[in-house]
């Protein structure tokens, strides 16, 4: 059984506010039981492995990016039976109401949340403000371990990607259409090839996708990791970025993290139908044998018919 | 690349140790480890450009190395600092300043550098962490080789 969405004014404002929920609102849930009968579980998703294990929500359980939701085989998402069994053993079913949080502004958890859907998972929501605003308020934090009741079962689903991502063939044929790349200035400019201070993944060109905006992720939240308001969503994608309602919409960053979190305020924040976010990214893209890319902080001319 | 050689006796009973858990315990231990991480001397939180930054890390890893006089020759001192959102980091610097802190400039630079990799961990924290791990150890090597700055 879902839990009940949540409605604030900020929220409100927003194309799908159910997508939401507040740290108030996830303390009263916890304090009113509603992860003791399944219909809630929360889910926390770090960029660090062992970062839940230092302290997390009351009754959360960790889904590891990269551990949990990466074939380690395949460069690909797991597949709909390893879903199936990670869900279960988190204690998820099907129409179980799953809230999603971690640190640096719900980074990661917005990139679990997009995998989440991937599979198709109807209710699942982020924490606004994630982990970070919750430690802020002094909520508490707990290293006791999660005791997680399997769920029953939970339907093995094939996998959708196509509404919400893109590969880079479709990134190809997408070209011409709006591109948001959510990576720093100087990846964009091709200065760097990866974030200041993280690991270089090898990408052997710096620059951007033809056309593409450059609106970096960070600037879609607040100072406390919070979403921005609609109304600064809108100055930046619809204003900046020049995005224009009813556009098809394609986000990438290097590995399809970042891109995550600008994913989710395009899609059900502004209420943009199409957007699709390329996780193979830069990091694809800036190794790929004849595809275009533009240098500099200018967005860039579409090649010619090749 | 230095690799299979023996272990310093601390570092290899700290890699023995890991070998000996099951991997899900490994992280466990890995955990331990982050909290025991000493915090720095007042000297250098004073003087952070005496530190140097692992770009490789995935989150913010500094690190310096210096030598000390002691009856028995020089030794090489480490200093590690990282945050305690961190833990992955810090817990293997940890094991570095565990294994490494006090020996010789030569004994380090004899330690081989798939060390990380012994410790088992690749599977439970990811290729991907693990490669900012191994440039960990790479670093310290390298500024030992370029020369250790005497303790100030």
């Amino acid at each position: 059984m879902p839990v009940a969405v949540e409605k604030n004014e900020k929220f409100a404002s927003y194309a799908h506010p159910e997508r939401l929920v507040s740290t108030e609102w996830l303390a009263k849930a916890l304090a009113d039981g509603a992860t003791k009968d399944g219909s809630l579980v929360v889910v926390e998703s770090d960029e660090d492995v062992l970062l839940y294990e230092t302290g997390h929500i009351p009754g959360s359980v960790k889904v590891d990016w990269h551990t949990d939701l990466n074939d380690d085989v395949a460069r690909d998402y797991i597949d709909g039976a390893a879903f199936a069994r990670l869900a279960a053993a988190k204690g998820i079913s099907r129409d179980t109401t799953v809230v999603v949080y971690g640190d640096k502004s719900n980074w990661w958890a917005a990139y679990a949340l997009w995998v989440f859907t991937l599979f198709g998972h109807q209710d699942v929501r982020l924490l606004d403000g994630g982990r970070d605003k919750w430690i802020a308020e002094g909520r508490e934090l707990t290293t006791e371990r999660t005791a997680v009741t399997p769920a029953a079962g939970y339907p093995v689903v094939e996998r959708n990607d196509a509404p919400i991502r893109a590969y880079k063939e479709d990134v190809l044929a997408h070209l011409g259409k709006p591109l948001i790349d959510v990576r720093s200035p100087e990846e964009y400019s091709g200065e760097r090839t990866h974030m200041a201070a993280y690991p270089q993944e090898g990408t052997l060109r710096g620059g951007h996708i033809p056309t593409a905006a450059s609106i970096p992720w960070g600037r879609a939240a607040d100072t406390d990791g919070t979403y921005r308001s609609r109304e600064e969503l809108e100055a930046l994608y619809l204003g900046e970025a020049g995005l224009k309602a009813g556009d098809d919409v394609v986000a990438y960053c290097r590995i399809g993290e970042r891109s995550s979190h600008t994913w989710f305020a395009l899609k059900y924040l502004l209420g943009f139908e199409t957007v699709r976010n390329y996780d193979g990214s830069w990091t694809e893209w800036g190794n790929s044998v004849r595809v275009p890319i533009t240098k500099g902080t200018e967005r860039g001319e579409l090649p010619s018919a090749n | 690349m230095t690799t299979s050689q023996a272990l310093p006796q601390a570092l290899a009973e700290i890699v023995n140790d890991f070998q000996e858990l099951e991997e899900s315990d490994r992280l466990t231990l890995l955990l331990e480890f982050s909290r025991s991480l000493p915090a720095l001397p007042e000297r250098l939180t004073s003087h952070p450009e005496l530190l140097e930054q692992v770009v490789e890390c995935q989150s913010p890893l500094f690190l310096t190395v210096e030598a000390e006089k002691t009856d028995h020759g020089d030794v090489v001192r480490l200093f590690f600092q990282a945050p305690p959102e961190a833990p992955t980091t810090r817990g293997f610097a940890s094991v570095l300043f565990e294994g490494l802190d006090g020996l010789t400039a030569e004994e380090i630079l004899a330690v081989p550098d798939d060390m990380p990799e012994q410790l088992g961990l690749t599977r439970a924290i990811s290729p991907l962490r693990m490669r900012g791990m191994s440039a960990m150890l790479g670093r310290v090597k390298r500024k030992i080789a370029g020369g250790l700055r005497p303790a100030a």
